[in-house]
């Protein structure tokens, strides 16, 4: 069977993407989990007997609640600083008090990542760490099933009032006797989703038929998220949660009775990070206040809480007790405690790890032992003796539970990184059998017919191809019938497990006869010319050493949290190298020989085009810069030198540009950008009048190839995407000042629909803008090699993609993209168009690199197909290497903050880039078909 | 005749390594805290200024490209003015595509420019020395097999090596290691001496190797 390399590319690209999903199914782990609570659980545990014979205790009740009434307050994205620090002091000065006079205990607790709110409450109500899946189940939020604190209150009989976001909602659904929910759906909104919950408080808080409220304040959250955390609204806002504060705290104290008294927490969600967004590993995203106000203290919180309650552990909490809080009571309650929370831990250690592991873990011996005297130390109370030595013995105990919780609670943490390994071999497979593939097939794919024969049914390789899967098959079934652990490879209907190991084993049949005839090939001509790497240009050896670098600092977690920078010194080396070779070209060849005008030519225009591309980018990034280098078309002779001399210099201006407007990344992050400085609200005007510039300038670029209809269109789009964002505030209308009025009916106007519109056609226009300019710059005949322009477009795509302001961590994602134009949550086109505002700058270049691949269709017809094989290649061999690294550092410190995000982005990428692919390969073929006709 | 001109080579680059050790060594013997690291500007300073002197009485001293023609005073001085000003020209040059890699624009102005001058030091010098203010002749000597003397080899090899070791200084800088020469620009003037120095010990060695290859197109 014949094919074309291009249709070979997107087929195995394909092939790549089912491997990567397998790969990233078995990479993130199904949380840790006890038995469902739908179980019967079984009572809780005895104090523990002592080891020879004597009185055994018969306390196996739950110990009573230490707190009558407990009101929980959420505040969404509250900082540590924000309580303990400079801003505390001035903003809250009720709660700096209560930290200050001691009748509260105050912690900071640090948020595990992803600190994204979803897996936030979760971690909070069940105390497990959350999985980073949840993350991407953040949108829409199922039902909680597992053990819970808000499960265990309401079968307890507690009543339960909620209100405040409405995720708890659907994580509990039916637990709240009374509940409102607000939907944290307009980010731009920052007082009606705080009132909302407010505006229940007075009522609520005169009522005595509840047990535990509970309040998630939002406003916080949405201000960090579209200024900052320096910004001017953050102390105002604090201000009004400290007045809540105080509300609460004096209401329960005038309702409080002797013997119980009642119990305010505080405590945040996540952080935010010095940019406002949270999601990532850094210190200002996880490290948050938690309070415990109450007036019982005249002097982690879910087994905390649970205790206050006088309720069970909730089973999948790895939390061990915040101890102060219990501190004060008898000795013997005391130690019931810890006991209860140690036998609870142990046996979640034990339900989760393999036998021979049970008894060896240190944690696991330390509460044994501890267990053992306490045993020993119940007898000696229940025998009567109360003296001294038995105070010191059960102090003693204490400290050894405390220690052993200790070492339960971080060997919990560890197991929680249980990865389900055969799918992940299965799917790297794939990947890896994919790459080779690839390199195997470069000579015959990049040759000039960009055709080559598939090896489909020799029949030597048929009777390999059934051995392979014989062999397969049978260690499937191994591996599926032994396996305790779940494993979603097994999971899976047998026919489609069939079906992927057939898949496994053709590519392997493939790669096997590819070799077979590059080394009959190798030995038949002799004498054919080995590629010297002296015939190699310099742009060749930056491509390859480029590539191979790039690749090999993904190894590093400090290099993927700064990839951009090795991005952005690729793409400066790249023109560099142009530069230098263009200054050749202009100078030295053309006197030396006239033949090299040619070439001369052929450099000026690549350059050219280079730099009208970057140019039209920067509009795309609202920076117009454009006019320097607009029409090539018309330049004299001698001017061409100069300009195609000084367009790498241009370029290269603009990507220092482009990269001050978002500093992204951990390290320098917190640097001032341009983007900041744009968006912050004294810069409104500077930022209106250059996203007016800018689509200004879109519109006078694209309109001259334009009919009337779609001219109108195109201003209509334009208009539509300015009018957007000034109804969600980013930009003004000139006229706002004049009257209120007018900005109010534009609002109104510019309903939901109208956004929708707008940007439907503002995705719509941009992208037949960039085919109409591309089409239209790149004219002229170009003898340049496809690989090469293909691989510089891959670099510059994903250069932009960094200066949009991305980055490998999953805080810059920026969710709100998903929202544009919907007025209630959908899943796919909200994930649709999230990827696509994430992936804009790469989606783009790869866009224009079609067009102009296209564009000299005519002249070379397998430019299309060398480029998607070469754009295949590209993004295949840093999955194929990462998923390997990954796989080795799956034990690394980093893992979650650095590495699986990182992961996810390259999966995520992969399915991009196979979309492409597809759609180059189509449009490839229709223009054969065309051609042939 | 070859024979004793990769000698000269030899221990005229031989020099230029022994200077560059002795900037390292000698000056905490007359200056208290001098260390590369600590006092960085100082040892850029330091480093630019001896590694100039020695290149411009090294030329002077073998005078590689012999100029038949007897030159006129005033033309000398001329000459002398013209690459004085190609020589800030370049290490404002250097100054700017350090900038544009991604240095700070206005902060640590000092510490950008004083790394510039020692790349101009260890390139531009060099060529200005061998080659004059001439373009046309920098570029050739840069293009595929455009050099026509040991001496232009040797050069080509050693601006090569400087930059690819400023270059590959750079990549150390993201790495979370908290090292103190992981400071902007030490790692980067760091690798360019050491990419200097490389460069200068390894273009004796390869035009040795290679001499039989090397054949000299006469002008
Ligand atoms: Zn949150
Ligand atoms: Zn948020």
């Amino acid at each position: 069977m014949r094919l074309r390399s291009g249709v070979f590319a997107s087929s195995c690209l394909l092939m790549e993407a089912l491997g990567v999903a397998l790969f990233l199914r078995g990479f993130f782990p199904v949380p840790i989990r006890s038995l469902s609570r739908r179980e019967v659980r079984g009572d809780p545990p005895a104090e523990p007997a002592p080891s020879g014979p004597g009185m055994v205790s018969n306390w196996t009740k739950i110990p009573p609640p230490l707190f009558k009434k407990v009101v929980i307050v959420l505040i969404d994205a509250l900082r540590d600083d924000f309580v303990f620090g400079s801003k505390g002091k001035q903003f809250m000065p009720y709660t700096a008090q209560a930290v200050e006079k001691g009748t509260s205990y105050s912690f900071i607790a640090e948020a595990k990542p992803p600190t994204v709110t979803m897996p936030r409450i979760k971690a909070l109500m069940t105390g497990s760490i959350p999985g980073f899946i949840d993350v991407i189940m953040n949108l829409n939020s199922p039902a909680l099933l597992d053990d819970n604190l808000i499960w265990q209150a309401k079968t307890s009989g507690k009543r339960i009032i909620f209100y405040g976001d409405d995720t708890w909602v659907k994580l509990f659904p039916k637990y709240f006797v009374e509940y409102d929910g607000t939907t944290s759906f307009f980010v731009s909104d920052f007082t009606e989703v705080d009132n909302n919950v407010t505006r229940h408080l007075d009522r609520v808080l005169k009522r005595e038929d509840w047990d535990l409220l509970i309040l998630h304040y939002l406003g916080l959250d949405h201000i960090g998220h579209m200024t900052g955390p320096n910004s001017p609204l953050v102390g105002p806002k604090l201000n009004e949660m400290d007045n809540i504060l105080k509300k609460i705290h004096t209401s329960l104290i005038s309702k409080e009775e002797a013997s119980l008294p009642n119990l305010l927490v505080v405590c945040g969600d996540h952080g935010m990070s010095e940019t406002g967004s949270h999601g990532g590993s850094s210190e200002g995203e996880v490290r948050t206040p938690l309070l415990f106000i109450s007036s019982a203290f005249e002097k982690r919180s879910a087994s905390t809480l649970a205790v206050c309650l006088g309720l069970p552990i909730p089973r999948n909490s790895v939390g061990k007790l915040i101890w102060p809080v219990v501190g004060g009571k008898t000795m013997r309650e005391q130690l019931r405690f810890v006991h209860l929370n140690g036998f609870q831990l142990s046996r979640l250690l034990q339900e989760n790890t393999p036998v021979y592991e049970k008894e060896s873990d240190p944690g696991y011996e330390h509460f044994k032992i501890a267990e053992k005297s306490h045993g020993n130390w119940i007898k000696l109370y229940l025998e009567g003796n109360n003296s001294e030595i038995l105070l010191n013995f059960g102090k003693k105990i204490l400290k050894q539970y405390l220690e052993a919780l200790k070492t339960l609670s971080s060997s919990l943490s560890k197991q929680v990184a249980q990865y389900d390994v055969y799918s992940m071999l299965v799917g790297a497979v794939i990947i890896m059998e994919v790459l080779l593939l690839l390199l195997l097939s470069i000579p015959k794919a990049l040759s000039s017919r960009a055709e080559f024969e598939v090896p489909l049914s020799p029949p030597l390789f048929s009777l390999l191809f059934y051995l392979i899967c014989l062999v397969l098959c049978a260690v499937h079934v191994i591996v599926c019938t032994s396996a305790e652990s779940l494993c979603y490879f097994c999971s899976l209907s047998w026919l489609t497990a069939v079906g992927v190991i057939m898949l496994i084993s053709v590519l392997m049949c493939g790669i096997l006869s590819t070799i077979a005839r590059v080394f009959e090939n190798s030995r038949l001509p002799l004498k054919n010319p080995v590629v010297s790497s002296s015939n190699w240009s310099e742009i060749d050896l930056l491509i390859v050493t480029g590539t191979l670098v790039h690749v090999l600092s993904l190894g590093a977690s400090s290099f993927i949290e700064e990839e951009h920078q090795t991005w952005y010194f690729l793409i400066n080396t790249l023109c560099l190298v142009l530069c230098q070779e263009l200054c050749r070209n202009n100078f030295l060849l053309k006197e030396w020989d006239p033949q090299h005008s040619t070439a001369v030519k052929r450099n000026f225009d690549r350059i050219g085009e280079v730099s009208e591309c970057k140019n039209i980018d920067m509009l795309g990034t609202r920076n117009s810069k454009l006019g320097k280098t607009t029409s090539s078309a018309e330049f004299i002779k001698d001017s061409d030198k100069w300009i195609s001399l000084a367009s790498p210099w241009i370029i290269l201006i603009c990507c220092r540009l482009l990269r001050s407007l978002n500093q992204t990344g951990v390290q320098w992050a917190h640097r001032p950008d341009f983007g900041h400085w744009l968006t912050s609200s004294e810069h409104k005007s500077e930022l209106s009048f250059l996203a007016a510039v800018s689509l200004l300038m879109v519109f006078f670029l694209v309109q001259r190839r334009c009919s009337l209809v779609s001219k109108i269109a195109m201003a209509l789009g334009l208009l539509g995407v300015y009018s957007y964002r000034a109804a969600i505030g980013n930009v003004i209308f000139p006229w706002q000042h004049d009257s209120q009025d007018i900005s109010k009916n534009l609002k109104n106007v510019c309903n939901y629909k109208e956004k929708c519109a707008g940007i439907i056609q503002h995705i719509c226009t941009s992208v037949q803008l960039y085919k109409t300019i591309m089409t239209k710059y790149i004219w002229r005949p170009l003898n340049c090699d496809a690989t090469q322009i293909t691989i510089m477009h891959y670099w510059f795509g994903q250069a932009f993609f960094y200066f949009q302001g991305n980055s490998n961590g999953l805080a810059t994602v920026d969710v709100t993209a998903g929202f544009v134009g919907l007025e209630s949550y959908l899943e796919i086109p909200a994930v649709f168009l999230t990827a696509f505002a994430t992936y804009a700058g790469p989606l783009l270049w790869a866009i224009h690199l079609l067009c102009y691949l296209s564009s000299e269709d005519s002249r070379n017809s397998v430019a299309v197909s060398h480029g998607s094989f070469c754009y295949a290649l590209m993004r295949s061999i840093p999955v194929a290497i990462y998923i390997v690294l990954v796989t080795g550092l799956r034990y690394h410190l980093f893992i979650w903050s650095v590495f699986s995000p990182k992961l996810l982005y390259e999966g995520v990428h992969v399915f991009i880039t196979t979309a492409i692919c597809l759609f180059f390969t189509a449009m490839d073929q229709n223009h054969s078909h065309k051609v042939q006709d | 005749m070859k024979e004793a001109e990769i000698r000269r080579l030899l221990a005229a680059n031989l020099l230029c390594v022994f200077t560059v050790i002795l900037t390292v060594v000698v000056p905490p013997f007359f200056w208290d805290g001098f260390t590369v690291l600590g006092t960085h500007l100082a040892w850029l300073c330091v480093c630019s200024v001896c590694v100039s002197t020695l290149n411009i009485i090294l030329h002077l001293v073998l005078k590689p490209n012999l100029s038949p023609k007897r030159i006129s005073f005033a033309h000398k001085i001329s000459r002398f003015l013209k690459c004085c000003v190609y020589f800030f020209m370049s290490c404002i040059l250097f100054h700017a595509i350090i900038v544009l890699y991604g240095a700070p624009l206005i902060e640590s102005v000092t510490e950008t420019f004083l790394f510039a001058v020692l790349l101009s030091t260890f390139t531009t010098l060099q060529c200005l020395c061998m080659l004059g203010p001439n373009l046309q002749a920098w570029i050739r000597v840069f293009s595929k097999n455009g050099a026509t003397s040991i001496w232009e080899s040797s050069l080509q090899i050693t601006t090569i090596c400087s930059i690819f070791g400023a270059w590959f200084g750079a990549f150390p800088i993201p790495l979370d290691w908290d090292q103190p020469w992981q400071v902007w620009p030490i790692s980067c003037s760091l690798g360019a001496t050491f990419g200097y120095v490389a460069g200068l010990i390894i273009a004796p060695l390869w035009i040795h190797w290679n001499r039989k290859q090397l054949t000299y197109k006469s002008r």
